[in-house]
């Protein structure tokens, strides 16, 4: 059997396993309560892990799609990228698909079921996750800077307009400029 | 086969194990993004509050007056004597856990002292420790816990990580309200100059100009007749609002979000347009020129002094009563605070819509009302042609804002007024609107940009209810009745929920308010093609 149906075999485990090394990176209590509640509204946090790391072994058994991958990547990241996590803390939960496939499959690669070349091709997989992982982790980080420096703008836009601060081209400048072009 | 290390046992920069000290023992460590600037002394002086300096929570150093621990525990005595709240709250809370996890911020953040419970009990450990026989004999066994420097700033750090929105006192058997903890708190830290500055610069602007943004008179005005030119241009109409009018039936108040920031601007507009259809005889101040309270989030004195103002002016110009704009923190004080505050307000009138002789009761004791309430009825009795087709082009949720929601219980009237404004809405889950609605994640005087990575992770789940009905039925609008909102779903959205505008209950109605006389509207207020008017402007051409 090849690697992708043992692991769509196993993908319960598999995702479980996931899950909890993912929660172990919070505090006992939090751990605890990320697991427990099912709602997803009282929980979002647990609703993005577990959407998003079954999406991703979806990809894995499948074949990884850039585009879906950012997609499932971006559920799990982007509330890492805002919660107590150095970026290297915040993508780890990727890196660690390796060791997670050996432990859970660790019988068939013992009795030679997985071939080494098999194995390679996952961790490759498991590379260009972490890759793209890299580019949603930037993106969100980008993102809220972005979004500071639209809040300061914002703020002082108005403001600038009444004080007379800001000489904006009139509507009939830019029809006259537009008409000059055109000639 | 060699054993794979997990990552993150790779390396100890990599190394995130969470702390396995119980929460005493776990020092609490500043981190950008989580916590806002210092007051400035320039700020507190003018509010006359205690120990100006200019400092900075990241120093070693706080700048605390020699007798810090003193008047902070003189302070704590004072207060438990003074609100018998306090010190019920002090002591039956049995930690059940019932309200845990229903903070935003512990939600978003996993911060076990986000936790409404764990964040009282930093308060609550001091207590026992100072004002009870088992604290002082038993110490640490009986909860107790000593006033150290460190225990000073971790009170910082968590009391400013709370919006005071009264999710948890919701779901607290003994009906517990954390938020006045957290109020109390912040008295406390004021007594020895530690209040943010996003707060305090607000409330000495307040103080001294009438509004958080230290607009001026002429300003305020100017900036209202750039509006009155901007509603001319969308539909020919001219309005003609009046500033300090004496005699006039009505004051308006609105925070001043509204007159400068966007998207609350088109929710301005919408109040010019309404009052206008209607003929309301009305009035703007130029010096009660704000309904925001920062001086809510600094202590009891200060709320009560901005909050004073609004009825001074009221009574200056000799209106009859007193109607208010979307805001929240402003219905909060007026709501629970004011009657016993600043009032009784005798010298103003029940409120009595004067467009449809309404008598609203809801607003008997303090005299003001509030505007969804009196545009609701102007629909329920007919006193409006709308045109809700015109919102076509927004696809509606609605944010039930913490204020007017847990604060005055206003439910089912911002609905009413949408439904009748709006073709297309969808509520999000139970669990997430109404009495159990979750805070934006910005209140309390946290809407600032230093703050950015708090505020997103205590947005989450506002967010995360509605990335659903984004999803499940295309909601491209969250509608909400407060300013704050305004000013902070917007990023909250452009991080999570991409897609999704924010605008102002009022922006909607007028949008729909169809006004004797006007123009056709080809474009909402924003100048956004009218469905179905998407080449209208080819055809002009």
């Amino acid at each position: 059997m090849s690697l992708e149906n043992v692991l769509d075999q196993k993908r319960e485990e598999f995702l479980i396993k996931w899950f909890q090394l993912m929660v172990d990176a919070y505090p006992a209590e939090t751990a605890k309560f990320l697991k427990r509640e099912k709602n997803p509204f009282a929980n979002p946090v647990g609703r993005s892990i577990h959407e998003g790391i079954s999406g991703i072994l979806d990809l894995l058994v499948r074949g990884v799609e850039h585009g879906k991958a950012s997609e499932f990547l971006d559920r799990i990241i982007r509330v890492r990228a805002v919660q107590d996590f150095s970026p290297a803390q915040a993508l780890a939960f990727v890196f660690d698909l390796r060791g997670l496939l050996r432990d859970v499959l660790v019988k068939e690669i013992d009795e030679g079921g997985i071939t080494a070349d098999e194995l390679a091709l996952f961790d490759a997989k498991v590379d260009e996750l972490a890759l793209i992982s890299f580019n949603v982790y930037t993106a969100c980080r980008e993102k809220l800077y972005e979004i500071k420096v639209e809040e300061i703008k914002n703020r002082s836009f108005r403001l600038l307009q009444k004080a007379g601060l800001l000489e904006e081209i009139s509507e009939t400048r830019e029809e006259s400029g537009e008409k000059g072009g055109d000639q | 086969m060699a054993k794979i290390p997990k990552a993150s046992e790779m390396a100890a920069t990599l190394s995130h194990i969470p702390p396995q000290t119980g929460w005493m023992d776990t020092p609490t460590e500043f981190k950008q993004g989580r916590w806002c600037y210092g007051a400035k002394a320039k700020n507190m002086e003018v509010l006359g509050l205690p120990n100006p300096r200019d400092w900075s929570p990241t120093d070693a150093d706080w700048k605390l007056p020699s007798n810090w621990k003193e008047i902070i525990l003189e302070g704590l005595r004072e207060r438990i004597g003074r609100f018998r709240s306090l010190r019920l709250f002090m002591d039956i809370c049995v930690r059940c856990g019932a309200c845990a996890d229903k903070c935003h911020f512990f939600i978003g953040s996993g911060d076990p002292k986000n936790m409404p419970v764990l964040r009282a009990e930093l308060l609550r450990s001091v207590y026992r420790k100072e004002f009870t026989t088992a604290g002082k004999i038993l110490g640490k066994l009986a909860g107790g816990r000593e006033l150290t420097e460190e225990v000073f700033k971790e009170w910082f750090y968590y009391f400013f990580q709370c919006t005071e929105c009264r999710r948890c006192s919701v779901f607290c058997p003994y009906g517990i309200d954390t938020a006045e903890i957290t109020i109390i708190a912040r008295e406390l830290l004021n007594l020895v100059g530690c209040n943010i500055d996003w707060i305090a610069g607000p409330v000495a602007n307040c103080y001294q100009n009438g509004n958080h943004l230290g607009i001026q008179p002429h300003a305020f005005k100017d900036m209202i007749e750039f509006f009155v030119d901007e509603i001319e241009a969308l539909n020919g109409i001219r309005i003609e609002p009046t500033f300090n009018r004496k005699g006039a039936e009505i004051l308006f108040i609105t925070p001043s979000g509204d007159v400068f920031a966007d998207p609350g601007t088109y929710t301005l507009m919408g109040y010019l347009m309404l009052f206008h259809e209607i003929g309301l005889d009305y009035t703007w101040s130029t010096y009660a020129s704000e309904g925001g309270n920062f001086g809510f989030f600094t202590s009891h004195e200060m709320m009560k002094r901005l909050n004073a103002k609004m009825y001074a002016e009221a009574k200056r110009l000799g209106v009859k009563w007193i109607l208010g704009g979307e805001c929240g923190h402003m219905w909060r004080v007026v709501n629970q605070y004011m009657d016993t505050m600043n009032g009784p307000a005798d010298f103003l009138e029940e409120p009595v819509s004067p467009i449809t002789g309404t008598k609203f009761d809801s607003a008997k004791g303090t005299k003001m009302l509030h505007l969804v309430e009196f545009t609701a009825d102007l629909i329920r009795n007919g006193k409006l042609k709308l045109d809700p087709s015109r919102n076509d082009h927004l696809n509606v949720t609605f944010h039930d804002s913490c204020n007017p929601a847990r604060g005055m219980g206003l439910f089912e009237e911002p609905r009413y007024v949408i439904q009748n404004v709006c073709n297309n809405f969808h509520e999000m889950p139970p669990n997430t609107i109404r009495e159990q609605t979750f805070c934006c994640g910005s209140g309390s005087g946290l809407n600032t940009d230093e703050f950015l990575d708090m505020r997103m992770r205590g947005g989450l789940p506002r967010a995360n209810a509605v990335k659903h009905v984004h999803d499940m039925f295309g909601v491209n609008t969250l509608s909400t009745i407060c300013a704050i909102d305004r000013a902070v779903l917007p990023p909250l959205m452009d991080y999570w929920v991409p897609g999704v505008g924010v605008a102002g209950v009022h922006e909607m109605v007028g949008n729909a308010l169809v006004m004797e006389g006007e123009t056709e509207r080809t474009t909402d207020m924003r100048g956004e093609p009218l469905a179905g008017m998407e080449d209208s402007e080819d055809e002009d051409i």
